[in-house]
């Protein structure tokens, strides 16, 4: 029997915790690494990107698989679907690289590749295999999870991404606050 | 060509003109780049005993063959000009994520002549380079500056190295700030930038980069991020980790990988390690151990003010402790913590206040100010007013003493305005001694003009060669011969034989991190110049040895040292501030250490001998030919 909220907990997507970022654009750089052909490193065609405020807010954003997405809506030439598992798809012989995508997305998560002129959007890296950067960490396909030096970086669903939210809550309520004596 | 951009720009602004050269390969694998280029670059392009402000004065800014593309902390940008301090060499390197822009803009340096007749600032955009009007910018903090022409050009992913106010008024310390934090901050470039009438260089570049092997690239990152961050496979043991030498220590070591301490406390770690080992120079070098440290030690800072810790471009470690000041007079002060910089304006002014001392960090990243400097003048200035030698009158009102945190901030920015006493004091140390007279040079702590950074050189003898040789002046970062003393096996206060040798290798180390260009908190995780050969093979594709590398770094000092004897430099000038010689630690830890001037005669002719250089510092024939050095 297929329930209603199915998606809720099918959909994996990249969160980052910006609490543990610390804006060393490392999955940047990794990311453009893994997802151009020509294995070079270039920000501008990594799938997620950094963003400092000054003076100390870091987060890296990708693309978190809305449901009904509105990059997909957006598109004017139906080059956009959604999988089963909720990746944006990209038909390369229909995008044109308009940019209605890029206007549609609330986080900036899907943009244009520089050198093909075609949308460009995280896939969780299905085609790679995890080697287990770190020693003791858990192994993951996606690069950018596995390459984070913070751990900052987890596949997550909708579910867990509330789960997290409650017991940090509740981490925060238990610690105080930091005021000096 | 991998690693290399290939292109250097160059920048006129008198006749407003931009071209490019191309890098010679030969040359880049002499020099290596960064550091090594950069030098060469002001070596070839000036005149010698030009002034500093002449607009014919050059200013350099180069990246390294590994910056931009994923090599562990390679993020450095090197700033070299003419020092308005020293008149000689002055080197400070950037950190953050303007090199890896630069580079992916298709530059390995930058050479910026010329004096421009407005307000100007400078935007790279790829191959598309443009001089702007920056009359709206003058006058503006670099936070802002960058902020503004992040909004003008919109693109919020363009970086900015840029000026303060003290830059534009030609405070010869004033430094280069990009990314609001990260600093080009010893020697005073700000000035030189300021002289120009450049406030700021921006950058956005948008092209690949490739290296020659990247699987072996992502190899070797995940061994550095391991031996970085820790496993139980490596043990890796550092002369940082027998400093601190509780046992807890050596676990976190083990446990945590190398570079534990920069992102646990962060070197703020060292304010109560220095001063157990007594050699925190206190109130203008008059002790070395501070009685209120507890006030301002490490623990004490990251439990109540540091807010969060972030990273430079592409480095795992993450070592820039942001500090928040949650509550008091200054309330929301914002600073990146250090250890040089809470010295230079806590135990060197006195000050036991953080929430003070974050504020005047704050201040001196608004203004453009290098805050060692800053830090080492006032409590320069303070020194003279409790010996009487500037009275009440002088400072306009302001009450002077050591510890009197409110009259420090004042004069900071007075000495940002060039207003009342700041305006002699904006000269550095030594020239407004020679101002001010009446005995106080004997309290001008400073060799070769620039100001002394936080290290007791006369309870750490060996560091007293590292500073005394240093071509920046008194600089730490050309040797960090501190460590060698604070080796528990080692005799600090004692001169030892030896010490030349030390001092030179690890002068030559230093030089290579510095023109890869790479952090040089990686000191304990690569493994010497084996490592960094490897990462420069893998990314260019050449086939350097270790032994290359010595050589380089070897070349690249003596390169220094030529320009400086250039300029007029002599042995005379290896000297150590007056202070040093004059007064013995009073009291604490390293009571009664002093040096004298056989002991530093001795420890100069063993270093002079070591580099192949004659009595005089001046490098043999013989020495330049093996190191293919042409004059």
């Amino acid at each position: 029997m297929e329930t209603k909220d199915a998606s809720l907990v099918k959909f994996m997507f990249i969160d980052v915790d910006p609490n543990r970022c610390i804006g060393c654009g490392i999955c940047e750089l990794v990311c453009s690494l893994e997802k151009t052909g020509n294995k070079a490193f270039n920000p501008t065609k990594s799938r997620i990107r950094v963003l400092r405020i000054p003076p100390a807010f870091n987060f890296a954003i990708s693309c978190r698989l809305c449901e009904d997405p509105p990059c997909v809506r957006a598109c004017p030439r139906g080059a956009l679907r959604q999988s089963d598992d909720g990746l944006i798809m990209v038909n390369k012989d229909k995008c044109n690289g308009c940019g209605w995508c890029i206007k549609a997305c609330n986080f900036g998560s899907i943009t244009i590749d520089p050198d093909e002129k075609i949308a460009i959007v995280c896939d969780l890296c299905k085609q790679r295999k995890g080697i287990g950067v770190f020693p003791g960490r858990k192994i993951a396909n996606q690069a950018c999870i596995e390459w984070c030096p913070e751990e900052a970086i987890e596949l997550v669903n909708r579910e867990r991404l509330a789960q997290k939210a409650r017991e940090s809550t509740l981490i925060k309520l238990l610690s105080g606050s930091r005021k000096p004596e | 060509m991998y690693g290399y951009a290939g292109k250097i720009l160059y920048v006129n602004l008198s006749k407003k003109i931009t071209k490019t050269h191309v890098l010679i390969e030969d040359e880049a694998k002499k020099y290596v780049g960064g550091l090594g280029y950069a030098l060469k670059l002001l070596y070839d392009h000036t005149e010698p005993k030009k002034d500093p402000f002449d607009p014919e004065n050059i200013l350099i800014f180069a990246t390294g063959p590994i910056s931009g593309v994923m090599a562990p902390t390679g993020s450095g940008c090197v700033v070299a000009s003419k020092s308005p301090l020293t008149g000689g060499l002055g080197v400070s390197v950037m950190q953050g994520f303007f090199a890896r822009e630069l580079k992916r803009a298709g530059y390995d340096a930058i050479i910026i002549e010329g004096k421009a007749k407005t307000p100007m600032f400078l935007w790279i955009n790829d191959d598309f380079v443009q001089l702007m009007d920056a009359r709206g910018l003058w006058g503006l903090s670099p936070e802002r500056t960058e902020e503004e022409i992040r909004k003008q050009l919109s693109d919020y992913s363009i970086r900015v190295a840029a000026i303060g106010l003290a830059g534009e008024r030609l405070v010869r310390f004033s430094c280069i700030v990009s990314d609001q934090t990260r600093v080009a901050g010893r020697g005073g470039l700000g000035a030189v930038m300021g002289a120009k009438n450049l406030k700021a260089i921006a950058v956005h570049g948008t092209s690949d980069l490739k290296v020659a092997d990247p699987n072996s690239l992502l190899e070797f990152c995940k061994e550095f991020f391991i031996r970085a961050r820790g496993s139980t496979a490596v043990k890796h043991y550092t002369t940082h980790g027998k400093l601190a030498v509780s046992v807890k220590d050596r676990y976190r070591v083990t446990l945590f990988g190398t570079t534990a301490k920069y992102r646990d406390l962060g070197t703020v770690e060292d304010l109560l390690i220095y001063n157990n080992a007594g050699c925190l120079p206190t109130r203008n070098f008059s002790a070395a151990s501070f009685e209120e440290i507890e006030k301002i030690n490490g623990e004490h800072l990251n439990k109540y003010f540091v807010a969060k810790v972030q990273a430079c471009s592409s480095c795992p470690i993450g070592c820039e402790h942001m500090a928040i000041v949650p509550e008091g007079p200054y309330q929301g002060a914002v600073a990146r913590i250090e250890y040089q910089t809470m010295w230079a304006f806590g135990p060197n002014c006195g000050v036991n206040r953080p929430d003070a001392i974050i504020r005047a960090i704050e201040l001196c990243n608004f203004y453009g100010l290098d805050a060692v400097s800053t830090g080492g003048v006032i409590a320069f200035a303070m020194e003279c007013y409790e010996k009487g030698i500037i009275t009440y009158d002088d400072t306009n009102g302001l009450d002077l003493k050591f510890g009197n945190y409110e009259a420090m901030l004042k004069l900071i920015d007075l000495i940002a305005r060039r207003e009342e006493l700041g305006d002699i004091l904006a000269e550095g140390v030594k020239r407004s001694a020679e101002r001010i007279g009446n005995g106080s040079e004997t309290v001008a702590n400073h060799i070769k003009g620039l100001e002394m950074s936080g290290y007791d050189v006369r309870s750490l003898k060996t560091a007293a060669l590292g500073y005394a040789v240093s071509f920046k002046g008194a600089d730490h970062n050309t040797h960090w011969a501190h460590v060698f003393d604070l080796n528990e096996d080692e005799n600090c206060f004692t001169v030892q034989k030896g010490c030349g040798k030390l001092v030179k290798d690890m002068e030559d180390l230093f030089a290579v991190m510095d023109s890869l260009v790479v952090c040089k908190f990686t000191i304990s995780v690569y493994d010497g110049y084996e490592d960094l050969a490897k990462l420069y093979n893998i990314v260019t594709g050449f086939n350097l040895k270790a032994v290359d590398l010595k050589t380089a770094g070897e070349r690249i000092n003596n390169l220094a040292r030529l320009f400086n004897i250039r300029e007029g430099f002599t042995r005379k000038d290896d000297d150590l501030p007056p202070k040093i010689f004059s007064t013995p630690i009073p009291s604490g830890p390293s009571k009664g250490a002093s040096i004298s001037k056989e002991e530093l005669d001795f420890m100069l002719d063993e270093y002079y001998e070591v580099r192949g250089w004659t009595s005089d510092g001046i490098p043999s024939p013989e020495k330049l030919k093996e190191l293919e050095l042409k004059i």
